[in-house]
């Protein structure tokens, strides 16, 4: 009987250590922020038509940027996908990222890349406003983000500050509006606001009537919609459009790890996720992010991309630290 | 060497201190190699927090923020341990000590909530009502996961406890009430306080259950640093106060438990002890036992049968679901068996060779499962890639990872029931001319074999609910069920989590059902 169960140990160990052998052909190592769900249609999908394995080590923005970091030189990692720029931009600023090849990129709209050439972005998420329906007349809401710190909306927003995807907004509205607004603007949703830890949890929050609205990315409510409406039937979105800051619209990332050994598979890799099929692929995915390709759209109900009017943001001057500096300083962090 | 005497020297016994031996030089070197190993993330973190300037530093640290967080960390631990604390021992004395009916089944119900995560309790509460967020809320729901942790080892010590020191108290007239607080709650104190020990040092660590009650503590905060911000020195800043709230705990519960022994020669007097006549109050016992069964287990599981019913990404592959269900069943296994190795010497020198020396090595190694995973991750991460790059990402490491984390929980059981093995019956079979090493396999080992197998079911339990160390540790391509479950949950689709943290549960049942067999083992008692 011990004996048995000592077996079965040594063979369920024995299946890990072998788990990640094998396969010789040409392979890269993507470190992936983005949800599984984009990449995984998207990873086979690549590895049929190029016979270049991809092997996915999942995580969030800026865990894994720090991983990325401390790994330094001898990282293992071919490619970095974020959800949102700022992960990126610390990525960059550590000298860890390849040049990319204007051509790669030639499909994505220049205010979606960097100045610097260093990476692109690949799919983004818009800025909105989720509303209560029973709580909340559509002609109460306010035009821009900003009047959200007013005491009219005292104790009806809710927000979650601490993620990579809120640190983005706040680096959108820093940039628009100065480091003087951004911090009374701060101090203000913090009076007003309930915080929560993650987008979905604010979702739950509004629909359930706890707060009134709340700010998330647009995709966490269509996915509900999509999903059973459990946390989204009882509430409606809410584009700020006219180039507000709230109407931000973030950009996920890909680029290349300098270290990379495989510059090449990664390029092709690359290529392919911002090339007119990859971009289908992710169109058609789960996640309902917006692809970047103008030949590729969302499926309707999606609000397209063309009609969002987001504010003029370059994506390489979105400054991480100072946001974390000032959030820190309201007391978020 | 103290001999027992005899049965009436257990556990609320003789307040004699050990006098042993001191520790024979090799277990010395192996128990102090265990204790360093768990150390690395601790200098890890001093040494990132140092390249803080002294005055940043205090600007961090002395601001609102962190006196929120710090009040809310130690008012859960509080609220916490104590609620846990009377779910546990009442539960333990209902089932233990009176004429209820079932009591098998009362039993295994009681110990069932360990097989639920505290993230997957978590997401059952909040998914059923908002009203859990916050302060109250959090108490009552990390107190229904954790509160077998303090119920397996009093229900133990009550079993072994002599009836006739509680018949001698009811002769003298005392109450059934007076009696249980002055003859049978002393007894089983260090019982209690060893569960208690456990659950504040899961408080301290526990992340995914109050993430989703939205109750801040100074652990959701490092992993909301880590994902904010660009460097992880305020991170490791406040996992060092949360080090400093470890070693309150250690010192505290070391002082409590004090020095008496606790073992006893022979079990001739563990009998069942008579019963309490529940009488007219045996509905409201009932319906207490009940109601915690509802609210602990029932919760969870009417909303996990939930989303599976309604979410429509409920068409999950199997192939996936049976690839991570294995290799977390196989992670969980092996972590486990290493965790009991490396709890072996230490528990056996901090029990048998009691000196401040050996004290110190084992309460060394707790300091890092005060951590959160992440921590102990970036750590290993960042030692790893620069001393040994070709383990970067490798079992080895990864499993190293979970021991360091976990060490505790199989500490405390090995120790629990190595105190209870008496040293006497070595030193019978050293007279008869076995060597010590020979002594210690063939007479004290068997003895304490539950506590080996608890040893490993506490730390498969955790090792499957893990998640952020084996984010940043694992091979590449390794799904395990609880990196499945976040990843779905996180992206709304609950009804495509739901199978994952349904497998988690169902893979948690035998090391529970272990867990539960052992405690009524009683350790020692053959």
């Amino acid at each position: 009987m011990k004996r048995a169960r000592l077996l079965l140990a040594l063979t369920l160990a024995a299946t890990l250590v072998t788990a990640g052998c094998g396969n010789d052909g040409p392979s890269i190592v993507v470190y992936n922020a983005q949800h599984e769900e984009l990449l995984v249609d998207l990873a086979a999908d690549f590895t049929e038509q190029t016979g270049i394995d991809v092997q996915l080590r999942n995580g969030k923005d800026l865990e894994m940027s720090a991983q990325l970091v401390a790994e330094g030189d001898a990282s293992p990692a071919d490619v970095f996908l974020t959800e949102n720029s700022p992960a990126m931009a610390q990525v960059e600023r550590a000298g860890l990222l390849e040049q990319l090849a204007p051509e790669l990129t030639a499909d994505i709209p220049a205010q979606y890349r960097p100045t610097t050439g260093a990476w692109t972005g690949f799919v983004a998420r818009s800025t909105v406003l989720v509303y209560n329906t029973d709580l909340v007349d559509p002609s109460e809401l306010p035009a821009s983000i900003l009047e959200l710190a007013d005491p009219e909306w005292a104790g009806r927003i809710s927000f979650s500050p601490t993620g990579a995807d809120f640190q983005a907004i706040v680096a959108a509205v820093l940039d628009l509006e100065g480091e003087e607004a951004t911090r009374a603007w701060l101090a203000g949703i913090k009076a007003n606001g309930t915080v929560y830890d993650g987008n979905n949890v604010v979702l739950q929050s509004v629909n359930s009537g706890q707060s009134e609205v709340g700010i998330i990315y647009h995709y966490y409510w269509y996915r509900d919609q999509a999903e059973s409406g459990d946390v989204s039937d009882n509430s409606e979105l809410y584009f700020f459009g006219d180039q507000d800051p709230g109407a931000f619209v973030s950009v996920s990332g890909a680029g290349i790890l300098a270290s990379s050994e495989h510059k090449t598979d990664a390029e092709k890799f690359i290529a392919y996720l911002t090339s007119q099929d990859g971009q289908q692929v992710l169109a058609d995915s789960y996640a309902l992010e917006y692809p970047l390709n103008p030949a590729v759209q969302l499926a309707p109900p999606v609000r397209p991309l063309s009609e969002l009017a987001p504010p003029d943001v370059n994506v390489s001057d979105l400054d991480g630290s100072t946001v974390v500096d000032l959030m820190t300083e309201v007391g978020f962090l | 060497m103290t001999s027992a005497p005899g049965p009436t020297s257990t556990t609320a016994g003789t307040p004699r201190a050990v006098v042993r031996s001191s520790a024979p030089l090799p277990l010395l070197a192996v128990g102090v190699v265990v204790a360093a190993l768990t150390l690395l993330p601790l200098i890890y973190v001093v040494v990132t927090s140092a390249s803080y300037g002294t005055t940043e530093a205090r600007d961090f640290l002395f601001r609102d923020r962190i006196g929120e967080l710090l009040w809310n960390t130690s008012r859960l631990l509080l609220g916490g341990v104590a609620l846990s604390a009377v779910f546990g021992v009442g539960a333990a004395w209902l089932v233990e000590r009176t004429d209820l009916h079932w009591r098998g089944a009362w039993h295994g119900l009681m110990c069932a909530p360990l097989a639920v995560p505290a993230f997957v309790n978590g997401y059952g509460w909040v998914s059923t009502t908002q009203a859990v967020q916050g302060y109250a809320g959090a108490v009552l729901v990390v107190s229904l996961s954790y509160y077998p942790l303090v119920y397996l080892p009093t229900v133990a010590a009550l079993r072994r406890l002599d009836p006739g020191l509680e018949e001698v108290s009811s002769s003298l007239g005392r109450s059934g009430v007076q009696t249980f607080a002055f003859v049978v709650l002393p007894a089983i104190s260090p019982a209690v306080l060893g569960g208690s020990l456990l659950v504040g040092l899961h408080l301290l660590a526990e992340y995914g259950a109050l993430q989703l009650l939205n109750y801040p503590t100074l652990t959701t905060a490092i992993l909301q640093q880590y994902g904010t911000s660009f460097t992880g020195s305020a991170a490791t800043l406040l996992a060092l106060v949360l080090v400093g709230f470890c070693l309150l705990l250690l010192g505290l519960e070391l002082l409590l438990r004090g020095r008496r022994r606790r073992s006893s020669v022979g079990s001739g007097a563990t009998r069942r002890s008579t019963p309490l006549r529940l009488g007219r109050r045996r509905p409201l016992a009932f319906a207490a036992l009940l109601g915690l069964v509802v609210l602990a287990l029932g919760v969870p599981i009417l909303s996990l049968t939930r989303w599976l019913l309604r979410g429509t990404s409920a068409t999950f592959d199997y192939a996936t679901l049976a690839s991570a269900a294995s290799t977390t069943l196989g992670l969980a296994l092996v972590a486990g068996v290493v965790a009991c190795l490396a709890a072996l010497p230490v528990a056996w020198l901090s029990v048998r060779h009691r000196s401040l020396a050996t004290t110190l090595v084992e309460r060394s190694t707790y300091t890092a499962s005060a951590m959160p995973g992440i921590v102990i991750g970036l750590a290993l991460v960042t030692i790893t890639i620069r001393a040994f790059p070709a383990l970067y990402q490798t079992l080895p490491v990864l499993v190293a990872g979970y021991v360091i984390l976990f060490l505790p929980r199989a500490i405390v059981s090995v120790r629990s029931t190595l105190e209870l093995a008496p040293p006497a019956l070595e030193d019978v079979a050293k007279s008869l001319g076995c060597s010590s090493t020979e002594a210690a396999r063939r007479v004290t080992l068997p003895l304490i074999a539950p506590g080996l197998g608890a040893a490993v079911a506490l730390v498969s339990l955790a090792v499957s609910t893990e998640l952020t160390a084996t984010l940043l540790l694992s091979p590449i391509g390794t799904t395990t069920l609880s990196v499945e479950f976040w990843s779905k949950a996180s992206s709304v689709a609950y009804g495509a989590a739901a199978p994952y943290a349904l497998a988690l549960i169902v893979l948690s049942i035998p090391a529970t059902v272990l867990l539960s067999r052992v405690s009524l083992g009683g350790g020692a008692r053959r």
